[in-house]
């Protein structure tokens, strides 16, 4: 299937005006040797064949509409997402449209993403949004440069909570190992799901840059960090909290809390699992970070015409002016899931949110209740959210081998990151699990027999 | 704070979400709790309010529908951004990517639920190997910076783990592109930039000046971003190898070589794709990109965590099961979960699928077709600084004798034209530059029409320059006060003062 609308013809008139007589003429500056590769690919599908054998590709997996119940969650949530969403994507003259570096022809990329930054600061109570980050765990590498160049590199040491997506962890190490920064707090004996702000709060000292907590945590617990955000503050160190904007429909903002800089992943707003990807990494701070925070930004300005209009602004932050200088190399960002994520947001609005924040929340505590009533099963009393902590009689494994033959996809399996967490599961509800497909987990799960 | 002189407000085009808001409207409504009611979370946790808009569905499909009416978009006209690479985006690949057996699977589901991606994300990584020489390839980094920034984690680590230690420098081109020394900044490894020879090639004699074992490698972009291909590339990276540097390539041009050269056999170490410009996935506005990155053998241990691979071989009968790896030495992990699989994986592999080795040939012979005929067509007009057979695209200067019109006044004037303007101030080693890549998807009238806009572009300069140096004038939206928005930095909206909050 071609995409190229020259016809033979054509192609000789062209040839002739550049002057060559063939098409390979053109390669004379490759290397002979390796010029003209024979490629061992398989012959080219139509469009037709395309459609049938990636549905057949599609088919090949379980999904989470058609083919199992999913409690999975673990920083992938399944949601609805209203239809107007994806009509909004769909249309050609956002998702064909570059970056939107000419602002005369770019305005409804630039006012989306103005928008999307005000939604974004209003949803976690900060000042100021940037325009994305290509997930949550970039986002939270992100603010460990922006608070290493705050301090100028004099203070070394991330104190990283070890109840944060153990993916993120391994992102911000990733980020870091060039660095010359030091991470503290996943290995210093908080490595299970008991540790206490207070013994986190021991790890912070003089030489620490930025702390990093998540909200709700990991496991789901919704904790009121003010006092420990204030008492890092009086040690010098900027507090960084990676949030799940669902919660925030419902629960005390970080800002309110007085966090310096929020991040997360903004897949929850729209965005569908995909397996994993793309989603979008959202990024707000306080005004004083502006200058060293990474990514692009969209500022309101006229145009010579006395109109109201949006740029691109405090560009030179950014690697095509500062380049060997700049903190961050972020140039692509997740514009089209910014502009999905402010869809989500003005569709539901504050009614909606806190419909689906509050559904969210009834439904995990009813199956967090009801599990609890089933012998060899324990659910803890923290305050969580969509998420929380399941004591099962067996290993986790063994439960989810079990749920996955009824057509559930059990929780995820916190023994893989937590040695002593090996019989727990992170169980995740959602406005998509009915009280039926509830009662059918509790029912299956009642099943397995103790020991 | 705004000078109260200054105030007199804008005319509002398009409201924002916050102005269109209306306390009690609603949009799309949730179901009402089907379990008994819990009880609610301590008080003391809540939020106090929630400031977000109130609007019906019909006035967010209106707004949005009206911001997207603003935009310039390859859908709508002729995009030639160099360096961007945008082609057409096939529709069926906006089919394909939302089937739902792609849409509503979770990262984390065992693999043996997800043998359907995971047998598209191997194909992918094997194809991406066979098209660009490598021996292995990672789907994870979301996008060209990323990649460059895990290939050149990967390139320390190879050094470290041969107990190399005193490579900090890396050398890089004056024409590369501001990611390339962004990201070597990031790891905080210095930059040592090597210029240019007047046929748009690495200056050897400076290279080879600045090869020695502090070296950790060399960054080129190939063709670079002149759209040369680079005559002595073969002497380059053994000047390299040679001072036991690694070559990285930046893979945002190899539209122009697919099945022509595969950087791998031309001794390149590692190298980023840009499934967002190569392989048609669109931009998005902006992203999300796709960038994997491609290794030679003996960098295939420093591989990002974790790849996919086959986990149990299959036989005649059953098929292998795919899974997971970890490469021994890896790196760590990128970002979370697998990489852009649904909006960038998918369309990629629906793209190779269907071109076929052939139809990749194609693609490379036509984009590299097209910029030479716009080339030929305005090298009389615009001074070409570095005038050869160019790859995918190429660098004119905007600027005339005599006249005090810029690159900048050309590209606001292109839109009074219907076209986007090429990439502008674009490699910095050409003074006004402008740096056009009309790729293969275009046809040659317009092609012709472009060249004819550009050339009479070029006689009103001469006649008639405060036309061009005001442009655009047919556009919605003129130029914008770019002092007036970074010196207020005003970068949200809020609701309206005295709205109802409760
Ligand atoms: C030559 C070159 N290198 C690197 C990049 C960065 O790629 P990305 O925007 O996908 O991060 C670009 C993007 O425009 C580019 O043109």
């Amino acid at each position: 299937m071609t995409y190229i609308p020259i016809s033979p013809h054509e192609r000789d008139e062209m040839l002739a005006t550049v002057g060559v007589q063939s098409l390979d003429e053109l390669f004379d500056a490759i290397p002979a040797k390796q010029r003209f590769p024979k490629l061992n690919l398989p012959p080219a599908w139509t469009e037709m064949e395309a459609l049938e054998e990636l549905s057949n590709i599609a088919n090949a997996n379980e999904n989470a509409r058609g083919d199992l119940i999913s409690f999975l969650g673990a920083g992938m949530y399944h949601h609805y997402i209203p239809s107007v969403v994806d009509h909004m994507l769909r249309r050609g003259e956002f998702y064909t449209a570059y970056t939107p570096y000419q602002p005369e022809i770019s305005q409804g990329t630039l006012q989306a993403i103005f928008e999307y930054q005000s939604l974004m600061a209003a949803l976690t109570g900060m000042d100021v949004s940037n325009a994305s980050h290509y997930d949550g765990a970039t986002a939270a590498a992100e603010a460990v440069t922006l608070a290493h160049v705050q301090f100028r590199g004099k203070r070394n040491r991330v104190v990283l909570s070890p109840a944060i997506h153990p993916q993120y962890r391994q992102v911000i190490r990733t980020y870091t190992q060039a660095m010359g920064v030091e991470i503290v707090g996943e290995n210093d004996g908080l490595s299970d799901v008991r540790f206490s702000a207070e013994d986190l709060q021991a790890l912070v000292s003089e030489e620490t840059c930025l702390v990093i907590v998540q909200y709700p945590d990991f496991f789901g617990r919704v904790y009121d960090y003010k006092k420990f955000i204030d008492d890092a503050h009086a040690k010098g160190a900027l507090v960084c909290v990676i949030a799940n904007p669902t919660a925030l429909a419902l629960f005390k903002t970080p800002g309110e809390m007085g966090a310096d800089i929020v991040v997360g992943d903004g897949q929850p707003l729209g965005i569908p699992m995909w397996f994993g990807g793309p989603s979008i990494g959202f990024f707000t701070t306080r005004k004083q970070y502006i200058h060293k925070m990474a990514g692009r930004l969209v500022g309101e300005t006229v145009d010579n015409k006395g109109q109201r209009g949006y740029v691109l602004t405090l560009t030179a932050r950014e690697q095509h002016i500062k380049r060997e200088r700049a903190t961050s190399n972020i140039c692509t960002n997740q514009s089209l899931l910014a502009l999905a994520s402010a869809v989500y947001l003005s569709v539901l609005g504050k009614a909606g949110l806190k419909q689906v924040a509050n559904l969210c929340y009834q439904k995990a505590h009813y199956a967090a209740n009801e599990l609890n009533k089933v012998k060899g099963y324990g659910v803890s009393r923290d305050v969580f959210f969509h998420e929380f902590v399941l004591e099962c009689p067996q290993s986790a494994s063994e439960i989810n081998a079990h749920l996955l033959e009824h057509g559930i996809l059990g929780g995820y399996d916190l023994g893989q990151d937590y040695p002593a967490l090996k019989n727990h599961l992170l169980i995740a509800v959602t406005e998509m699990n009915s009280k039926e497909e509830i009662d059918a987990l509790v029912s299956v799960l009642s099943e397995v027999k103790y020991g | 704070m705004v000078n109260a002189l200054e105030a007199t407000s804008p005319k509002v085009v398009e409201p924002t979400v916050f102005d269109l808001s209306s306390p009690g409207r609603v949009g799309v409504q949730m179901p009402a709790p089907d379990v008994p009611a819990m009880e609610a979370p301590p008080s003391h946790l809540l939020r106090s309010e929630l400031p977000l808009p109130e609007l019906a569905e019909a006035d967010v499909v209106r707004h949005y529908t009206r911001l997207s009416s603003f935009n310039y978009s390859v859908d709508g006209g002729f995009y030639p951004l160099g360096s961007c690479t945008m082609k057409y985006n096939p529709k069926i690949n906006e089919d394909v990517c939302r089937l739902p057996g792609f849409l509503f699977t979770h990262p984390l589901q065992p693999i043996e639920t997800a043998q359907g991606n995971l047998a598209l994300m191997y194909q992918l990584q094997e194809w991406l190997k066979e098209i660009a020489g490598f021996a292995g390839v990672t789907l994870q980094p979301a996008a060209g910076a990323q990649g460059e920034f895990t290939g050149i984690l990967m390139m320390r680590a190879y050094h470290k783990s041969r107990g190399d230690d005193k490579r900090v420098k890396m050398l890089i081109p004056d024409a590369a592109h501001g990611t390339n020394p962004a990201s070597v900044g990031m790891m905080g490894m210095t930059v040592v930039t090597i210029p240019s020879d007047s046929r748009g090639n690495v200056d050897l004699n400076a290279l080879e000046a600045a090869c020695d074992d502090t070296v950790v490698g060399m960054m080129l972009t190939n063709p670079n971003t002149l759209g040369m291909f680079d005559e002595n590339v073969e002497k380059v990276i053994s000047l390299v190898h040679g001072c036991g540097g690694l070559m990285y390539g930046d893979g945002a041009n190899l539209n122009a070589l697919l099945g022509i050269v595969r950087p791998g056999d031309v001794g390149f170490d590692v190298m980023h794709f840009n499934l967002h410009k190569t392989f048609a996935v669109p931009h998005g506005g902006g992203g999300p990109g796709s960038g994997p990155v491609g290794a030679a053998e003996h960098l295939l241990d420093f591989l990002p965590d974790p790849l996919v691979g086959i986990v149990e071989e299959g036989d005649d009968e059953t098929p292998p099961l795919y899974g997971f790896i970890t490469p021994a030495k890896t790196i760590g992990r990128m970002k979370t979960f697998h990489g852009h699989f649904g909006g960038g994986l998918v369309r990629a592999f629906a793209y190779i699928a269907m071109q076929g080795p052939d139809g990749l040939k194609d693609i490379a012979q036509y984009a590299v077709l097209n910029a030479n005929y716009l080339q030929a067509k305005l090298r009389d007009t615009y001074k070409i600084p570095y005038d050869r057979i160019c790859m995918h695209e190429f660098v004119a200067e905007g600027r005339f004798e005599g006249s005090d019109v810029r690159a900048l006044d050309i590209s606001k004037r292109l839109m009074d034209y219907n076209f986007h303007p090429p990439t502008n101030y674009f490699p910095l080693i050409v003074p006004e530059a402008l740096m056009i890549e009309p790729t293969e998807t275009e046809n040659k009238d317009t092609l012709d029409a472009f060249a004819d806009a550009m050339i009479k572009i070029a006689e009103e300069a001469k006649t008639a320059p405060e036309v061009v140096k005001s442009a655009p004038h047919t556009t919605r939206f003129g130029r914008m006060d770019e002092v007036k928005a970074a010196r207020e930095l005003v970068l949200c909206c809020w609701l309206p003062e005295g709205y109802d909050l409760s």
